[in-house]
């Protein structure tokens, strides 16, 4: 079954596809790292984990609401890779500016459950909101016949679930015996920034070649209508 | 039966069979048990020794054990071993113990100085129980346990400006050491909170990868430090001071005025202070092996690999 309006070209999909399963590695990449951060300042107690996992839940779902809302209005591939790039950029604090921040908020809040919960609100909120606003736009570039709608979100899960458990275990069992936690939030960022340009670079790409698809295709589409 | 109800029945039977296979009878009576947020928490008696476990499988995860008609008797030579800390300071009057097990250290001490301030911290408020109601320990004037994590206990001491004579950093059971625990950053804070003659005494592994890392970050905080060990098991005691370590002579002399104090309590301090070998003239790790940071800490990975 052929797409009535997808002139997307044949690689747009398996792009998408990539960058979904990119954020979702990166998400649980950066919230198992956050234990890591967070462990000098409040301790590795259960708290620690509740505070972060709340936090990423909570962030998550305020993503997907703006996401969802996001796509509603003049969706492209464009304003997708866009999403990313800012994800890449909110993630940078976490590298550069976490030390300070935890340091102000371990000095204000003696209960260690609330200055945790304080402190990993102020890391990853805004990031991990942006990074939620992926899935829904996903589904809205990915979608171009609502029968199919169930099936197109069922497999967009997959893939980016699929990404969130490979970067839960790589990071864990792996990057952090090589690397330094601050150069591993590092490597998500340029990641998701890299793999936003790419959209973009795709998109302008595709543009250009539908524009003179368009030129030289013109008598026989006017032929079908 | 469709597909998913015969999935679903498969899944019950096969984790009901490994749960049985899994739940095999222990020898030793077990007299208490409890599942904390952190552990398992199990207390075996046999033969009069009453045992704290953190898990039911694993042979060499005792945390403390105490013989029940002689209670002051200590079982571990690794609590033996910390009492070399008193051959670089034999008069401590603040005692910072961070991992409480069964609390037999802190009971101990009080006996051998009872006029000295013992703090407790202990991450599990269950584990505090246990101790009070199993293992007689006890808390008084001179005597606290806190239920806290040890790296904040730390932090929050330091900016507070409290000092301590001897630190015993015990927060080990026997094949896990939490890796904030265990860097740069955390050895840096705990050597803040060492008075003049303070000492730091760290329970340690002293086989797998970690050795030289963990090694190389103690020396990079606080130099030359002594390694105590036996033969008779892994633990390693891990000396470090903020002073330049004492000569031989020195140790020699504090062993024999400790010696009869000591041998009370069945620790035989000459023996010890035989096992003591400053980092100063046998250095068994390589020259330039990477340190433990807080942003570079996968200790209890490198553990794994033996």
């Amino acid at each position: 079954m052929t797409n009535k309006n997808n002139n997307n070209g044949p690689w747009q999909n398996p792009l998408i596809y990539l960058l979904a399963f990119s954020s979702g590695f990166c998400i649980m990449g950066i919230e198992l790292l956050g234990g890591r951060i967070l462990a000098p300042f409040f301790g590795s107690s259960v708290h620690i984990w509740g505070s972060i996992i709340t936090v990423f839940m909570l962030s998550l779902s305020f993503g997907y609401l703006a996401g969802g809302k996001l796509s509603t209005k003049n969706a492209s591939l464009n304003r997708y890779g866009l999403i990313f790039i800012f994800a890449g950029i909110a993630v940078l604090p976490v590298a550069f500016s976490s030390e300070w921040v935890m340091e102000a908020i371990f000095l204000a809040v003696e209960d260690t459950r609330y200055g945790s919960l304080l402190a990993s609100m102020a890391l990853f909120f805004v990031p991990t909101v942006i990074l939620g606003m992926i899935s829904p736009y996903s589904v809205r570039l990915l979608v171009t016949d609502k029968d199919k709608s169930g099936q197109v979100a069922g497999f967009l899960y997959f893939v980016s679930t699929l990404g969130s458990a490979l970067g839960t275990i790589i990071t864990s069992f792996y990057l952090v015996l090589l690397f330094e936690v601050n150069d591993i939030i590092m490597v998500f960022s340029t990641a998701l920034i890299l793999l936003g340009v790419s959209a973009m670079i795709f998109n302008r790409l595709n543009q250009q070649k539908k524009i003179s698809n368009n030129r030289s295709g013109n008598p026989q589409e006017a032929a079908h209508e | 039966m469709n597909k998913l109800s015969i999935t679903f029945l498969i899944g019950v039977v096969t984790s009901l069979l490994i749960s049985a296979a899994l739940s095999t009878p222990v020898m030793a009576k077990t007299i208490h048990s409890e599942r904390s947020l952190y552990r398992n928490i199990l207390v075996e008696e046999k033969n009069g020794l009453r045992c704290l476990k953190f898990n039911v499988r694993s042979t060499k995860t005792q945390q403390s054990c105490m013989l029940v008609d002689d209670p002051q008797r200590l079982v571990f030579n690794y609590t033996k071993m910390l009492f070399s800390s008193l051959l670089i300071n034999p008069n401590p009057e603040r005692i910072l113990i961070i991992g409480l097990g069964g609390g037999t250290m802190s009971n101990t001490l009080h006996q051998i100085y009872p006029k000295a301030t013992i703090t407790n911290v202990e991450i599990d408020p269950a584990v505090i129980k246990v101790a009070r109601n199993y293992f007689s320990f006890f808390e008084n004037d001179h005597i606290t346990a806190v239920a806290q994590d040890g790296r904040i206990f730390v932090k929050r001491e330091s900016i507070k400006k409290q000092q301590y004579d001897w630190i015993i950093l015990d927060a080990f059971n026997g094949d896990y050491i939490p890796e904030h625990l265990m860097t740069q950053e955390f050895l840096q804070e705990a050597k803040n909170l060492l008075s003049d003659n303070g000492v730091l005494a760290a329970n340690t592994f002293s086989v797998s990868d970690l050795y030289n890392y963990e090694s190389a970050t103690y020396k990079s905080v606080f130099g030359d430090f002594f390694n105590v060990r036996n033969n008779r098991n892994s633990n390693r005691i891990i000396l470090a001071s903020t002073k330049p370590l004492p000569t031989n002579d020195i140790i020699a002399a504090r062993a024999i005025e400790l010696s009869e104090k000591l041998s009370l309590f069945d620790v035989d301090i000459t023996e010890i202070s035989r096992q003591m070998t400053s980092t100063a003239t046998s250095q068994d790790w390589p020259e330039g092996s990477p340190l433990l940071t807080d942003q570079y800490s996968p200790a209890n990975l490198l553990n794994l690999k033996n």
